[in-house]
């Protein structure tokens, strides 16, 4: 018997939904709700974590994340336009510095600075500039192709202008090539926040005291007192707390830019001759 | 390199630019004095707007010599950003600071550039956008005004420097129809106050009535230059002939086999 195409496709969609309700029936049959509850959401365990779990973890992820982002944009925007210098030994150190810590973990250059450093060089970083400098070396590295794309991407037409206004190049980049890659690559850049965000908790491997947890730490320590997964959900749902709105403001400033492609390297704002 | 030029606001001599090894300007001579209006005409890829970008070396010009204003711009040495402070330029795609707002545009130059405070930078660029009628605009962005409006904006920021010798690039090419008009009549009331103008255009109506004198460009040469009513009423060259009757006369294009 020959069955249609649509019809197929009909029995097909009927077949997986019917998988679906087999298995939640399954599970709600087998789970052990008890058990589950006093894994997940044993609400003594996380009431014991508040405030600590806000007024320090939580503040701590944010301080330490924006501390790595500022430092890493900074650096990322210096490498861009590295990258895009008629100089050629800047292109390729740009270039060989992005390849390098875009291939190697970001918890290898947490080692590096927080025991490698300290031992070649008896320098020993506080915890804020270690955090910093980290993330925002590995930021940087990310970050470095997003921008060159932006700036690539502003319409050469206006570094005309400006340079026919008589601004110098380095006063054009500044003015008008800059601030326009900015609006491009806003929504990247949000991305790249959340991610940083993320990967502020690598920070767990230096030792840190009570007032510096930030959240995966706090929620690791809290689980050592409490055998529990309630504290690594509350942790988790701290976490969604600066991702979820971050997520959304990124799609936001993409629909608003009217989802602005940033890769076209004819149209480099940046080969203005003199 | 600045010497006494007395009333020479541009001079152009042996003037070459190749791309590679496309040759695209050959050889052009061009004196404008300080006043006149010199409206650039010729088919396209005839280099017109090469030549017009070399007057502010936002081309480097492959061989020749120009000077603007008693300023050799050719001169390996020269302050390339301090003399194009004294040249405008305006361009057929607006080129509007997209992020700023009109006032903005107007006055980042001035303030960067000139050092203007900003309360004198904001009143000469209220001045320029009066001068081109678009003063209730001052606080728009420029995605927010026609294409009409847009290039007249850009006008009057190249205004707001003022320059001594403006440049156009096809200025009304971009636009409708119906906008042309506005655009032309700012350049004629510009005309009409002695500034000095290279236009490269295909408004020959302008050119025509506003032009002090017509050059008509092909393959990297000027062909023919002189008055307008001679270049564009009576030419003498055949190319210039045939350019022109297909410009003038775009429904017959019996001579274009
Ligand atoms: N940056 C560039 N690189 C390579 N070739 C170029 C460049 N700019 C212009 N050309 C070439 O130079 C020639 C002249 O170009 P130009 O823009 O000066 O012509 P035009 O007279 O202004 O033409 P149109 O009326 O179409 O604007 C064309 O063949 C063009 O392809
Ligand atoms: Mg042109």
């Amino acid at each position: 018997m020959a069955l249609s195409k649509r019809k197929r496709a009909q029995v097909f969609r009927g077949a997986q939904y019917g998988l679906l309700v087999l298995v939640v029936l399954v599970v709600a049959l087998v789970a052990d709700w008890g058990e589950i509850k006093r894994a997940f959401f044993n609400l003594d365990i996380a009431a014991s974590m508040f405030p600590g779990v806000i007024t320090i973890a939580l503040k701590n992820t944010i301080v330490y994340t924006a501390l790595g982002f500022g430092f890493g944009l900074a650096l990322g925007l210096v490498l861009a336009l590295m990258k895009l210098s008629s100089v050629a030994p800047y292109r390729w150190i740009a270039t060989i510095y992005i390849e390098f810590f875009r291939g190697v973990p970001a918890l290898l250059v947490f080692i590096a600075l927080s025991f490698g450093v300290p031992l070649a060089f008896q320098l020993q970083f506080d915890i804020y500039s270690t955090v910093m400098l980290a993330l925002g070396i590995v930021g940087a590295a990310y970050m470095a192709e997003t921008i060159r794309a932006g700036l690539q991407a502003v319409p050469k037409g206006q570094v005309e202008a400006a340079r026919s206004l008589g601004m110098s190049q380095g006063r054009a980049m500044i003015s008008i090539v800059i601030p326009q890659a900015f609006r491009i690559v806003l929504p990247p850049l949000t991305n790249e926040l959340i991610l940083l965000t993320k990967d502020s908790s690598l920070i767990y491997i230096i030792g840190l005291a009570r007032d510096q947890y930030e959240l995966t730490k706090f929620g690791r320590e809290t689980l050592s007192r409490s055998p529990s997964l309630t504290p690594i959900l509350v942790v988790g749902l701290c976490y969604l707390i600066i991702t979820l709105p971050l997520g959304y403001l990124s799609r936001y400033l993409e629909r608003r830019t009217g989802g602005k492609k940033v890769s076209s390297p004819e149209s480099t704002g940046l080969g203005v001759s003199a | 390199m600045t010497g006494s030029t007395g009333s020479t606001a541009v001079e152009i001599t042996g003037l070459k630019k190749s791309f590679g090894d496309l040759e695209v300007l050959r050889d052009i001579d061009l004196v404008v004095q300080r006043g006149e209006v010199v409206c650039i005409i010729g088919p396209s890829g005839s280099g017109k707007s090469t030549m017009l970008r070399c007057v502010n070396l936002l081309e480097e010009p492959t061989g020749g010599k120009i000077v603007v204003e008693g300023v050799e711009l050719t001169d390996p040495d020269v302050d390339i950003d301090a003399a194009r402070r004294r040249i405008g330029m305006v361009f057929q795609s607006f080129n509007l600071f997209s992020h700023l707002r009109v006032l903005d545009n107007l006055t980042i130059a001035q303030r960067k550039v000139l050092k203007r405070g900003k309360a004198e930078a904001e009143e000469v660029a209220l001045r320029n956008l009066e001068r081109v009628g678009l003063l209730d605009k001052a606080h728009a962005l420029p995605g927010q005004l026609s294409g009409g409006q847009q290039q007249r904006v850009a006008i009057a920021r190249a205004l707001s420097m003022d320059p001594e010798v403006m440049l156009f690039d096809e200025p009304t090419s971009a636009l409708d129809p119906e906008l042309v008009g506005d655009v032309l009549a700012v350049m004629r009331q510009l005309a009409d106050e002695g500034m000095t103008m290279l236009v490269v255009t295909h408004e020959m109506q302008f050119a025509r009535e506003v032009a002090d004198k017509v050059l008509f460009m092909d393959g990297g040469y000027v062909v023919e230059q002189g008055p307008a009513e001679r270049v564009i009423g009576d030419p003498q060259h055949e190319r210039t002939k045939t350019f022109l009757a297909r410009v003038l006369n775009p429904n017959h294009l019996g001579t274009d086999a």
